[in-house]
């Protein structure tokens, strides 16, 4: 018997002294193996009388569940503390950097474009485009400027060299020139995305680059125009004030905004007008919506009935208004960008400064900007 | 063009305010740019007088005097040697700014005596640029402002729009203030001059060159300064007094938008002066001093001092037999003829030069002069003899002499004619309601003529061509605050939206490349010709004439110089990292069909350290990009081809992607060493251009109902395949025949290692593909597996002459 009291507290002992997986098992394969000590004691029951078995068997079969049980103690707790190591090997210094990402961001001329376009296409406006290289047609004669009109010189218009037959193309100086597409087709074979005729009634708004010959802190030679035309039978002046009333609200999303309509002189529109916003210019930026001076922001009026007449479009029982404004400048102005090269210069920290990240996309639910 | 508020009132009778006569111009379409007001400026500024005037206790050039001002009499010290008793001057209160000298007068001892304000020199009030002592009055009641005093008033400067040339004058503002309900306009007195005897000038006019011209002779002048009023009212508006006889005609000018031009009778040669063309034919410049190297047809010295060629386009005044230009017709008369001083006889010219023909003579001499700018504009045709008259009139008045009768040559062009105005279009195009009496009082007040339903524009009111202009002119008079807002009829929404795929796919590629780090660019469409040639582009249709700088002188055939220029630029400023892009316009040449829309990537490749070691190509990040771009637009898949790009790649390290055979959508890869270089950037630069246009459309716009999707229950399976195939053979030739070994079972495949060294034979390489098998309808048993995989070996040897690696 003490044998037995023995075998255990020594198999007990080995157990506790197991360093690792291996010593354990050694001890399990001494004790519980084929060969093991256990395992020759369980064999020797069955040369003993039933006397004795019925003696020995319990306390042997007992040594065993108890040697067993020990070991997968062991086993256990063995285990945990290898992956505690594991996992303490494992660790890591978070606060090293990420992945290098750069930051990737729209333009906020484009952005401002969006922004525009989102308020149109509610009020049901459609997008027209046209060619930025013009014919003098399109983006003079029929717009209502007269041959050698000291009007056309206001534009600075560039020039290109001039074909055989002597007839020089123009870089387009406003995007009016589509509001001609939109109206008259061309037999001309155009490319799909040019506007090529439409029967009234007509909504459409036209984006746009465009090309004056001027640079300074407010004028560069390239900017972004928006065009809006729109030709129906009963379309008025009151009309247009409150399009562009409510497109100036919503832009610069405020109801505080105040505009004036003022009274100014287009070639291709009849009544022609300039709308202002009010603004505060103290302190070096411009704010909309407070303060008491006026700063001009658009100009639109009635479609001019030789506009029409130069179209195919009967003045009688047509008219509409079409009005246009400086995409970059708005954006200036809704933004605080202090100068309009900056637009186009491409530097990274401005576009990262400046303009807007992939999602946020103009959204009638989520508001503009 | 500037006038000011007591030359207004010369025309129009009114007590409004300079802030509402301001006004009033804005709302009838008169562009205000600035008021200059002396009298807000120094409106703590007045009238006071010295009574006492004793030596200072303890300075010898100061004197403390006792002044009556409008604040009681105070004790003031005072520098000037002029400060006396009696002395009429202007006072300045404690607390006043002096805009001369900049400082705000505060109460303090001046060497012990305290000054209770200041006496003010001219140059102290900015009224003048030197001064000598404190300012003599003559004897006003004390307590006059000073603006008043000194007779400072405000100067409007405004913007006349091209259409209205009668509001060059300042009483063609006058009646649209009148009209406007701000006062009244002054009749005119009939300025009529009767000639004493017949005029000794003959004139003559070509019709081309001058359609009328009207002129008479002023003997036995008296030439000299203007008076005081009419050399305050010139300078007030910016311009120098000569003298009388020519400031008469600038006051005309300024007044009436009636340019006129005087001749000394002395210089004439001859007695017939004639308008006709020029004679010159070359292209002429404003040369100072004529090259002797080129023949000059027809010159003239003009009163500016400069020599002008003269082209056949051009009106010139001739006298001497039509053989002297003595001017150019409406821009600038000549030198040898002006009126000095000494003139004694003067002749007066009131002619009508062409619009057209004036702005292109103001064009090709450079003269932007007063009478260039109306006349290029559109002078009254009718005012030739009330012009003539006037000034006859007002030179008789300040040089005496004797008039002779008036000559007139030519006839002026005919006036505008009666035109039908139904006034309900009034209401119909500007939506204002407006009474038919009101809206006939609103024309008459403006000059034009109403008899029943027919009206009549003015002979100033050139511009009014139709029923609109009518509209106009009775909207911007009731005023465009009274439009009403009327909210546009609702027009439906396309429930398709309203952007077009091409103009969808632009906005998806900006915010897709913006999501992947790059940053959207807007650079200009045109560039340096040079560069354009780089890309294949600078055809001699897209250069421009008249670049605003030789940079920018041809129309980019892509965007990709730019954006290269733009990263070199940042990488100049210390910011290598570039990632930039931009959706835009590129031209192939001058007629619309040659404009396509591309979108343009390009990333400066400068790999940054990174801490934990990880590597790769960014010519495959870029690519990534492009693919994740291409798939956002809904492009179909496309086939990469290499070795045919264009000459701007990396002949090894680029690629096109091709729709067919012959559609080139994209092109991708590293530029060019030689092109960087050209462009003066520091390399490598990876990048693509996609063609926009090149992108075909889906066949039907709107919904697209997806397939049903038939997700399989069973597990796929993933086998390894590797072959060993020439080096050359693109990896991408073995991935289509798998495919397409069992389009059913095969999912999808991927290369995932390329190899060549040991264990393969020279100028072959091992390329190891993943195939995704996906079972359909049952498991698959092992031969099925087996014969699965002899039918994907097969097919890609079949196809690449590719070896199962053994």
């Amino acid at each position: 018997m003490t044998d037995l009291s023995q075998l255990q507290s020594e198999l007990a002992a080995r157990i506790a002294a197991a360093g690792d997986m291996t010593a354990l098992e050694q001890v399990r394969v001494e004790a519980l193996g084929k060969s093991g000590s256990i395992s020759a004691l369980l064999g020797g029951l069955g040369k003993m009388s039933p006397e004795e078995r019925r003696e020995q068997g319990p306390k042997i079969n007992g040594l065993r569940d108890a040697v067993a049980t020990a070991i997968a103690q062991k086993k256990a707790a063995l285990e945990a503390s290898e992956l505690d190591a594991r996992l303490a090997s494992e660790r890591v210094d978070l606060s090293l950097p990420a992945r290098p990402e750069r930051k990737g961001r729209v333009h906020p001329t484009l952005q401002t474009l969006d922004e525009m376009i989102a308020i149109f296409a509610e009020m049901g406006f459609s997008l027209a485009e046209g060619p930025d290289i013009e014919d003098d047609f399109h983006n003079f004669t029929a717009l209502n400027f007269p041959p050698k009109h000291p009007a056309r010189e206001m534009h600075d218009t560039f020039w290109l060299a001039p074909d055989e037959a002597g007839e020089r193309k123009v870089l387009r100086t406003h995007t009016s020139p589509v509001q001609i597409r939109v109206m008259q087709g061309s037999n001309e074979k155009l490319p799909g995305w040019i506007a090529n005729g439409q029967a009234p009634p007509i909504r459409v708004i036209v984006p746009g680059r465009v090309y004056r010959s001027d640079s300074d802190a407010t004028h560069t030679p390239m900017f972004h125009q928006l065009e809006g035309l729109v030709i129906d039978r009963a379309i008025h002046m009151g009309h247009l004030k409150w399009t562009l009333d409510t497109f100036t609200r919503r832009f610069f999303e405020t109801d505080s905004v105040v505009t004036r309509f003022r009274p100014h002189h287009f070639p291709f529109t009849e009544p022609s007008a300039e709308m202002d916003v009010q603004c505060d210019r103290s302190g070096g930026s411009v704010k909309i919506g407070q303060g008491s001076d006026w700063l001009e922001i658009l100009g639109g009026g009635m479609v001019h009935p030789k506009v029409l007449e130069n179209c195919g479009v009967d003045p009688d029982e047509w008219q509409g208004f079409a009005f246009g404004l400086g995409v970059d400048r708005l954006g200036m102005l809704k933004y605080g960008m202090p100068d309009l090269r900056d637009m186009f210069a491409a530097d990274l920290r401005w576009l990262e400064h400046y303009g807007f990240t992939a999602f946020q996309a103009p959204n009638p639910a989520t508001g503009l900007s | 063009m500037k006038f000011t508020l007591s030359w207004l009132k010369q025309h129009l009778d009114t007590n409004a305010s300079v802030q509402e006569v301001v006004d009033a111009m804005t709302m009838a379409g008169l562009e205000v740019e600035d008021v200059h007001d002396p009298a807000s400026r120094l409106a703590a500024f007045s009238v006071a007088r010295i009574v006492e005037a004793v030596q200072h206790p303890n300075a010898d050039k100061l004197r403390v005097c006792q002044v009556d001002t409008r604040d009681g009499r105070l004790e003031i010290v005072c520098g000037a040697p002029n400060a006396r008793p009696g002395l009429t001057t202007i006072y300045a209160p404690i607390g006043a700014y002096v805009p001369g000298s900049g400082v705000t007068l505060e109460a303090r001892p001046v060497r012990g005596v305290v000054s209770n304000g200041m006496l003010c020199s001219a140059s102290e009030l900015e009224t003048a640029e030197e001064s000598d002592g404190i300012l003599e009055l003559p004897e006003l009641p004390v307590g006059t402002s000073a603006a008043e005093a000194l007779g400072l008033e405000a100067v409007i400067d405004f913007e006349v729009t091209p259409n209205r040339p009668d509001w060059l004058g300042v009483r063609g503002i006058a009646r649209d203030l009148a009209a406007a309900g701000l006062g009244t306009l002054k009749p005119e007195p009939d300025p009529t001059v009767p000639g004493n005897y017949p005029c000794p000038i003959q004139i003559k006019v070509d019709g081309d060159a001058c359609p009328v011209f009207a002129g008479r002779l002023v003997r036995g002048v008296k030439n000299g300064p203007s008076p005081a009023w009419l050399q305050q009212r010139l300078l007030a508006v910016g311009l120098r007094p000569i003298n009388a006889l020519v400031d008469v005609t600038n006051l005309v000018s300024y007044d009436r938008a009636r340019p006129l031009h005087v001749y000394d009778l002395a210089k004439l040669s001859g007695t017939v002066i004639e308008a006709r063309l020029g004679r010159g034919s070359a292209e002429p410049s404003p040369d100072t001093a004529p090259s002797p190297a080129r023949h000059r047809d027809e010159q003239l010295i003009a009163l500016d001092g400069k020599t002008y060629d003269i082209s056949h386009e051009m009106c010139v005044m001739a006298d001497a037999n039509g053989e002297r230009p003595i001017g150019l017709g409406g821009v600038m008369g000549g030198e040898s003829t002006g009126c000095s001083e000494a003139t004694t006889d003067v002749f007066i010219e009131s002619a009508w030069f062409d619009p057209i023909r004036t702005a292109q003579t103001g064009r090709l001499t450079g003269i932007n002069s007063d009478a260039q700018y109306r006349f290029a504009r559109g002078v009254d045709p009718q005012s030739a003899v009330p012009g003539l008259e006037l000034a006859t009139k007002l030179i008789l008045e300040l040089c005496g002499g004797e008039a002779s009768e008036v000559r007139v040559a030519g006839e002026a062009p005919a006036a505008p004619g009666p035109m039908a105005f139904d006034r309900g279009y009034v209401k119909k195009l500007s939506g204002l309601e407006v009474e038919p009496a009101r809206i006939d009082d609103i024309l008459t007040q403006l000059g034009f003529t109403v008899k029943g339903e027919a009206v009549t524009p003015p002979s100033w009111r050139r511009d009014v061509e139709g029923k609109a202009d009518l509209v106009e002119e009775v909207a911007r008079i009731v005023g465009y605050d009274a439009l009403p807002a009327d909210p546009l009829p609702p027009m439906a929404v396309p429930p398709g939206g309203v952007l077009t795929v091409r103009q969808r796919r632009m906005r998806d590629a900006r915010r897709t490349l913006a999501a992947r780090g790059y940053s959207e660019a807007a650079t200009w469409s045109f560039m340096r010709r040079a560069w354009a040639e780089l890309f294949g582009g600078g055809a001699p249709a897209l250069v421009l004439a008249n670049p605003i700088a030789s940079e920018l002188d041809c129309m980019r055939p892509t965007a990709l110089a730019n954006l290269i220029e733009a990263a070199a630029r940042n990488a100049r400023k210390g910011f290598p990292d570039a990632a930039l892009f931009e959706v835009g316009p590129n031209f192939r040449g001058d007629q619309p069909q040659d404009q396509w829309s591309a979108v343009t990537a390009l990333l400066a490749a400068h790999p940054s350290r990174r801490w934990d070691k990880v590597e790769a190509d960014p010519l495959f990040e870029l690519k990534a990009d492009l693919m994740a771009l291409l798939d956002e637009m809904g492009a179909p898949p496309l086939q990469v081809v290499q070795g045919q790009s264009s000459p701007w790649w990396h002949p090894g390290r680029s690629a096109r992607l091709q729709l067919g055979p012959k559609t080139v959508v994209a092109e991708f890869g590293e530029l060019h060493p030689r092109v960087l270089k050209a462009l003066d950037a520091e390399g490598p630069m990876l990048a693509f251009e996609i063609d926009l246009d090149a992108l075909p459309e889906p066949k039907r716009k709107g919904v697209k109902t997806k397939a049903a999707l038939a997700l399989s229950a069973l597990m796929p399976l993933r086998r390894d395949f590797a072959f060993v195939v020439d080096a050359a053979t693109p990896a991408g030739d073995l991935v289509r025949p798998i495919l397409g070994a069992d389009k059913a079972l095969i999912e999808s495949a991927r290369v995932f290692d390329v190899y060549q060294g040991p264990g393969v034979a020279e100028g072959m390489k091992s390329v190891a593909v993943e195939v995704l098998i996906q079972p359909r309808e049952k498991t698959l048993n092992d031969a099925e597996i087996e014969a699965l995989s002899a039918r994907i070996v097969g097919a890609v040897e079949k196809a690449t002459g590719a070896k199962l690696r053994g």
